[in-house]
């Protein structure tokens, strides 16, 4: 049935975004995407030859601040909100992969 | 059989800008953990970045600095992945249309000129910092949001030693426009590189490898010749070689195998929706154009040509703009150019290297360097003197006071010399005679005693014209 996207690639994406999901879950939300995919496929009739692609949806331009340092002091706060913290650090469970970059 | 070596760099710079890139945060580094960070820093939900218009500047400085187009319409990307010191799961970055492209930059490899093409150059922000302990991880955001620039070399470098020059370069020019300390051993210049060796003859490149953890400039040519060397095995034997990831070992200088890379990274970038595009106008690149600091190129050519410096000398006081704005410096205020260049090779740099200091963090200053030095070309002072005074200067006393306090003023009057050394000979005959029967090492002694008399203050120069004068007599 899915024909515009497999349950593989859902598999993939799901993982990118460190989600798990079950077989009845992988099922649902392949026909779902395959769904929404078609419904944005409506955009394909329209001809865009020529047209530069959009990068914003705003007209808004060079919109920058000048390089002037201002510490808002909200480090205690933060942290305060960090599910752990020990002495300014925000602690975390042991990190493994360290393949990033 | 015969390899043809291509080697791509991706050079990371830390800009010293005064506020985050996003964020009016500062960037300071060494305060306590998290100390400069806000809610943009920490990606909290509803709140929006702005672009520092000081990044965005230093971008174009880079670019004119590296001979590359600046991008009249450029816009940020959004990178997603997971990782702890990574708070929004995304990078701002740029990746469709970055800051500049196409540009270069002149290298020399044992006094062969080669022009090393820059694919591209954007503009990012860094992540924050991770340490670990044994069962917790740490994560301080004081680095998130510091501006960064990525340099991406073509493939046109050819060789280890191709690959150091190019960093040296890149390096050296960077650190001129001022947008940088590009410093590797403080983080401020980060290298990857990849590597990719191909039968000589052979079109299409071969499979590459990246290569992590080159700390210096050194590493990095030692990481690239071990690579080389190991990729040349493995095709000679037959075998094939995998596209992977492998970690520099410092103690023993070979690359070890860390992961093999399975298809390609899957950052699914976007438009950054956050941030309105940028545009650049002619009008700001010429203006910022018009501010930039001289390149050391220039200054190289203008101190062999306008000052007569050798090649190798104006090549040793360019190393950093701090070295060569001190020169152009001590140099105006009327030190005779060679002396100022040997005094900064030699006497300023070892001073340097004692203290572990910038040239900047120190107290000398151009002024009183180019004290000393007028001092000793007008005769006041011996370059033997000169020591005790270059010890002074760099306690930031001023040249002058300093002789005046201590006497040390160099004797070379000639009608205050001549009664010295007529009482020296009158006391050592046998030196006269062992000189009338050539024995040249008499006068040696003779000025040893004149010197003692004089305690070291005689001129040696006004010394042995009289001297010479008065034996032949």
């Amino acid at each position: 049935m899915a024909s515009r996207i497999d349950q593989e690639q859902v598999q993939h994406v799901a993982s990118l975004a460190k989600l798990s999901l079950n077989d009845d879950q992988l099922k649902y939300f392949t026909t779902q995407l395959d769904e929404i995919i078609g419904l944005f496929e409506t955009l394909n009739e329209v001809d865009t030859e020529g047209i530069e692609p959009t990068s914003s949806v705003t007209d808004q331009i060079n919109v920058m601040r000048e390089d002037v340092a201002d510490n808002w002091g909200q480090s205690q706060a933060l942290l305060k909100n960090a599910p752990d913290a020990e002495k300014g650090y925000i602690k975390v469970p042991t990190i493994i992969d360290e393949s990033e970059d | 059989m015969n390899f043809k070596t291509t080697i791509g760099l991706e050079v990371h710079v830390e800009l010293k800008t005064n506020s985050k890139i996003f964020s009016p945060s500062p960037v300071e580094y060494g305060d306590d953990p998290n100390a400069n960070t806000n809610v943009i820093d920490w990606g909290y939900p509803g709140v929006l970045p702005t672009t520092n218009k000081g990044v965005v500047k230093s971008g174009i400085m880079a670019a004119l600095a590296l001979h590359a187009q600046v991008e009249p319409h450029t816009h940020f990307d959004r990178k997603n992945y997971f990782y702890p010191d990574n708070p929004k799961a995304y990078q701002i970055t740029q990746s469709d249309k970055p800051i500049a492209h196409d540009g270069w930059i002149e290298i020399d490899v044992d006094g062969e000129k080669k022009r090393v093409g820059i694919a591209e150059m954007h503009i990012e922000e860094d992540a924050g910092k991770n340490t670990h302990a044994r069962d917790f991880s740490y994560v301080d955001l004081n680095r998130q949001g510091t501006p960064l620039i990525e340099i991406v070399s073509k493939p046109e470098i050819a060789s280890p030693d191709e690959a150091y020059a190019y960093l040296e370069a890149l390096r050296q020019r960077i650190q001129f426009t001022g947008i940088s300390d590009v410093k590797m051993e403080e983080g401020s210049m980060r290298v990857d590189v990849n590597i990719s060796i191909r039968p000589e003859g052979q079109k299409e490149y071969g499979t590459k490898t990246e290569l992590k953890n080159l700390n210096s400039f050194n590493y990095v040519r030692k990481g690239l010749a071990f690579e080389e060397q190991r990729q040349q095995r493995v095709l000679m034997s037959g075998g094939q070689i995998q596209q992977e990831t492998r970690r520099f070992d410092e103690n023993t200088g070979e690359t070890i195998l860390m992961r093999v890379k399975e298809g390609s990274d899957d950052y699914r970038y976007f438009p950054e929706p956050d941030l309105p595009a940028i545009n650049i106008s002619d009008d700001w690149v010429n203006e910022i154009g018009s501010e930039m600091p001289e390149m050391p190129g220039s200054r190289r050519a203008r101190y062999v040509k306008e000052l007569g410096l050798t090649d190798y000398d104006a090549m040793v006081v360019t190393q950093t703009k701090e070295m060569a704005d001190f020169f152009d410096e001590t140099v105006k205020l009327g030190a005779d150019p060679k002396s100022a260049s040997n005094y900064l090779q030699g006497d300023v740099n070892a001073f340097l290297n004692e203290q572990h200091a910038d040239l900047q963090d120190t107290k000398l200053t151009p002024a009183n360097l180019a004290g000393m030095i007028n001092l000793i070309t007008d005769g006041t002072i011996s370059t033997k003197m000169a020591k005790k005074v270059f010890k002074a200067i760099t306690q930031g006393k001023e040249p002058k006071a300093f002789v005046e306090e201590k006497g040390l003023i160099q004797l070379s009057d000639p009608a205050k010399l001549q009664p010295i050394i007529d009482g020296v000979l009158a006391d050592n005959q046998q030196s006269i005679d062992d000189f009338n029967n050539g024995k040249d090492r008499a006068v040696g002694y003779l000025v040893g005693q004149i010197m003692k008399q004089t305690h070291g203050k005689a001129n040696p120069k006004v010394v042995n014209q009289l001297l010479m004068a008065s034996l032949k007599k």
